[in-house]
């Protein structure tokens, strides 16, 4: 028992010696600006910018070869992060603000052929071959890349619906108490 | 010599891992869409398969046996696996970003490749010595990484064939898989090994 024990420990840190030791020797420079970038970005993966994910886009920006208005999910308050990381001016007046939405299944068209289901980043999509699908809303980040594939137009992007968990007040319109 | 060049050609040819012994067919089937992939695929795996197949002797014959811990085996052997593939990773990264970014989950995956693991296990099976294991897990790999390429020469080709909407992708390279594997058992009557 406590030979069997000791070997594996024995093997383990010799192995994470060497490993840690190699690590160092075969360490590859990764630009810092990148990871930051990369961690200012949703992280979902949409593709929506055009890139294949959120790392290929952070480098990318990093590089200079895309604007910081590319990311639609992350909206004007991403957008001015991100310029101000870079230390770029940037013109927001056209992008627009877009309001949270989610997919939603017509359940009277779905031909069950789990297309969306394969394309989908977060997994919010559920259902089986012939069955009808749909969304798990709580998933759901809104991507739209369901609804380009769906061959039958059954899924569409709908805002979010407001249930108790997510309602709030509005935030005081300060016009209101002008005059 | 004559006697590690047989079983070298055994290995690579008439035992082929992954033909004959149906083994590693995961990244025989991920990573053969493109001969580049193919090629650097096939290098990872032999230098893992190798480097393995040595150490694992080396822990069998200096640690499980004089200690009678060979109930440890498959634990031990995962356990050099993990550490090689590991330094591969770090290596490939660091040597080609970008067949790192190609191979992708399939470099890791190495660890997980039942080759990698049945070689390691079959030399202890067969009772090789220092040299045969490396020629056997060498033999192996050598098998696997031509295998795989040829494999991937094919897919390149059956991309652009007309194959019927049934087949078309994956099913028709299982197809060609069974077909190759068919003309490799040809090779079994050359062999007593």
């Amino acid at each position: 028992m406590l030979t069997a024990v000791g070997s594996l420990a024995m093997l383990g840190v010799t192995f994470g010696t060497l490993l840690g030791i190699a690590s160092r020797y075969l360490r590859v420079d990764e630009n810092p600006l990148e990871a930051e970038l990369e961690a200012l970005l949703p992280g979902s993966q949409c593709g929506q910018c055009g890139f294949a994910g959120c790392k290929q886009a952070a480098s990318a920006l990093a590089a200079g070869q895309a604007k910081p208005t590319l990311c639609p999910p992350g909206g004007r308050a991403l957008a001015a992060a991100l310029a101000e990381r870079l230390g770029v001016s940037v013109d927001l007046s056209d992008t627009e603000e877009l309001e949270p939405e989610v997919a939603f299944v017509n359940e009277d068209i779905c031909i069950g052929c789990m297309r969306c289901l394969q394309d989908c980043s977060s997994d919010a999509l559920v259902g089986g071959p012939k069955q009808i699908h749909t969304v798990i809303t709580d998933i759901c980040h809104g991507c739209g890349k369901c609804a380009k594939v769906c061959p039958t137009e059954a899924i569409e992007m709908r805002p979010v619906p407001i249930t108790l968990a997510n309602w709030h007040w509005h935030k005081p319109d300060p016009r209101q108490y002008m005059n | 010599m004559q006697e590690y060049l047989l079983l070298l050609v055994a290995t690579a040819v008439v035992n082929n891992v992954v033909l004959v012994k149906f083994l590693g067919l995961c990244p025989f089937m991920g990573t053969s869409n493109k001969v580049d992939t193919a090629i650097g695929m096939g290098m990872a795996t032999t230098f893992v398969l190798t480097l393995s197949a040595v150490l694992a002797w080396a822990i069998e014959s200096f640690l499980l046996v004089p200690f009678e811990l060979a109930f440890l085996r498959t634990l031990t052997f995962i356990l050099v696996i993990a550490a090689v593939v590991q330094f591969t990773e770090m290596a490939v990264r660091r040597i080609s970003p970008v067949l790192y970014q190609t191979l992708g989950i399939f470099l890791p995956l190495i660890t997980t490749n039942c080759a990698v693991l049945g070689v390691a296990l079959l030399n202890v099976q067969e009772g090789h010595t220092f040299v045969e294991s490396m020629l056997y897990g060498f033999g192996s790999a050598l098998g696997f990484s031509v295998i795989l390429v040829v494999f991937a020469g094919l897919r390149e080709r059956l991309a652009l064939a007309e194959v019927p909407a049934a087949f078309a992708g994956a099913p028709i390279g299982f197809v060609t898989a069974g077909l190759l594997s068919l003309a490799f058992m040809g090779f079994a009557g050359m062999s007593a090994g």
